[in-house]
């Protein structure tokens, strides 16, 4: 891993941190629960994997702890469009 | 009020019940489930293996979730279906009747055949109960052998390495996976577990299994080799639990017949998940697989149909995200053929989709230990196969299930040494643009 790359995974962190959510793709979930045993604020992240909804929790850190410890890749960072609303989503 | 009755608590059965609930909310729901720990994880159990998770996490639903089902549940094992008087006979002497029923028993761990086979600390990892024996000897444990292949094979060996056992696996053949994974995959996977210290025994076949007062102190293969040990994993495939189906007369293959409504030979009675071979309307073929979301979809669909609809299963490419020797790994559509010499038949996460190879050139390129190798036919991509990173994981899944034309960029990938994941993350970009303009109006 080079520097470019560190930074940029940086940069997609904060830019996380500011303006997305953590989305599930359910068809990968085995329902594990590692995302939910990881969570520091105890969201059922493994919940939200079943139903398909993004993890809209106010309370989320969006720390990233799930997305990481998922080991079947259920778990991204989602920008929430909130600035650019032109794209769709909310 | 129409009463449903589904035999079997895994992803299959809890899909159709929540189904079932949705479209009746009258509906009688009643579960005979003869696993006495009820709906867990079948997958987290590797992780429960390794310790990442405790036991209490393998629990998807807590206790409003089934409420919410309003199902009853019976701990007890279905042993025979009366289709004629709708009656299902259970093993502790009662019978239920049903309006419509389904058959959701899953698959259990093939047995081996050897000598010493029924010796205490021979196990195999089929559920929870399983997976608290393999803890409570891995406790005491010195040494172990693991005998199969597949993913289950080495969710126990990584289980007993993360829990100090000194850990022996033993390959039929010279590598591991050899129908699905090709032969750079199996060296890097057998690579890493060397690293974790894992024995690794090539042309090896268990011909006895030596125990002492009833229990295992060790094996010899075939060749006359003895390696003490005192627990023996066994994971040489699985086979769908089909003695209610075959007691009752409903049609039978390798596993219960189901037509893409998933219903099988008798009228109102269903089968779904990896008890099920389902008909695949795209390829007029009836699979197995051993998979969460394909279970979980047919369980769905089967409820569906159960509670007065008529909805088609639709397979989708089979895939599976699966960790193999602590490295990432994703296998979407047709990547292998043939035979593996561990397996009999299908194992746990497996599908058997995934050795239908038609005409296919393989294209690879490796980067450290992270592998991408693809499956490119004629116009489409049949499947591929990623190990490490998986940045690529979700952009590939979708080009292989959606059969996106690639013949742009067919002769790209087919050149030698050419730089897949470039090529494909820049086609899959320019795939995306191009489709969300499409969906502009």
């Amino acid at each position: 891993m080079n520097l470019k790359h560190l930074f940029r995974n940086e940069k997609t962190r904060r830019q996380a941190l500011v303006q997305g959510y953590v989305v599930p793709d359910t068809a990968r979930c085995v329902q594990c629960g590692i995302c939910t045993y990881n969570c520091p604020i105890n969201i059922d992240v493994r919940r939200h994997a079943w139903l398909g909804e993004p993890v809209k929790d106010s309370h989320c850190l969006t720390c990233g702890e799930c997305v990481a410890r998922c080991p079947r890749g259920v778990l991204r960072f989602e920008r929430t469009n909130l600035f650019n609303p032109v794209e769709g989503g909310e | 009020m129409v009463r449903h009755v589904i035999i079997g608590g895994g992803p299959a059965g809890i899909a159709a019940a929540e189904a079932i609930r949705r479209e009746d909310p009258r509906a009688e729901l009643l579960l005979v489930c003869d696993d006495p720990y009820g709906y867990y994880s079948r997958p987290g159990l590797a992780y429960y293996l390794t310790g990442e998770i405790p036991e209490e996490m393998l629990y998807p639903f807590g206790e409003q979730d089934m409420r919410k089902l309003r199902m009853h549940i019976t701990h007890d094992r279905a042993t025979r279906i009366n289709s004629f008087d709708r009656l299902v006979e259970l093993q502790s002497g009662s019978s239920v009747a049903y309006d419509q029923l389904l058959i959701a028993t899953g698959a259990l761990a093939a047995s081996i055949r050897t000598l010493g086979s029924e010796l205490a600390g021979v196990v195999k990892l089929d559920c929870l109960e399983d997976a608290k024996r393999i803890l409570k000897l891995a406790r005491k444990a010195r040494a172990a052998v693991v005998i199969g292949g597949g993913i289950t094979a080495l969710e126990i060996v990584e289980g007993l390495r993360a829990r100090g056992v000194k850990t022996h696996y033993l390959l039929r053949g010279d590598r591991y996976w050899s129908n699905v994974l090709d032969e750079t995959e199996s060296k890097i996977v057998e690579h890493r577990l060397q690293e974790e210290g894992v024995q690794l025994h090539y042309h090896s076949e268990v011909d006895q299994i030596l125990g002492k007062n009833g229990r295992v102190e060790g094996v010899r293969t075939e060749d006359g080799r003895q390696i003490p040990c005192d627990l023996v994993a066994v994971a040489i495939g699985i086979r769908p639990r089909t003695e209610l189906a075959v007691k009752s007369g409903i049609e039978m293959d390798r596993g219960i017949l189901v037509n893409e409504f998933m219903e099988t030979s008798a009228p109102d009675v269903y089968a779904a998940g990896d008890v099920a071979q389902v008909y695949d309307l795209s390829t007029g073929k009836s699979v197995l697989d051993s998979l969460w979301s394909p279970a979980r979809q047919q369980g769905h669909t089967a409820g569906m149909n159960m509670s007065g609809g008529r909805v088609p299963y639709l397979k989708t490419v089979a895939f599976n995200v699966t960790r193999l020797a602590n490295l990432t790994t994703t296998i979407i559509g047709a990547v292998g053929q043939g035979a593996d010499p561990d397996l009999i038949g299908i194992a746990r996460g497996d599908s058997e989709t995934w050795r239908q190879l038609p005409d296919a050139i393989a294209a690879q390129s490796d980067f450290d230990v992270n592998r991408l190798r693809l499956l490119v036919g004629n116009t489409t991509l049949l499947g591929a196969i990623l190990l490490g990173d998986q940045t690529l994981s979700q952009a590939l899944q979708q080009l292989v299930a959606q059969r996106v034309d690639i013949t742009s960029v067919r002769d790209q990938l087919l050149k030698p040494k050419a730089p897949l994941a470039e090529i494909i993350a820049n086609f899959y970009v320019q795939w995306k643009r191009e489709n969300a303009l499409a969906r502009q109006p």
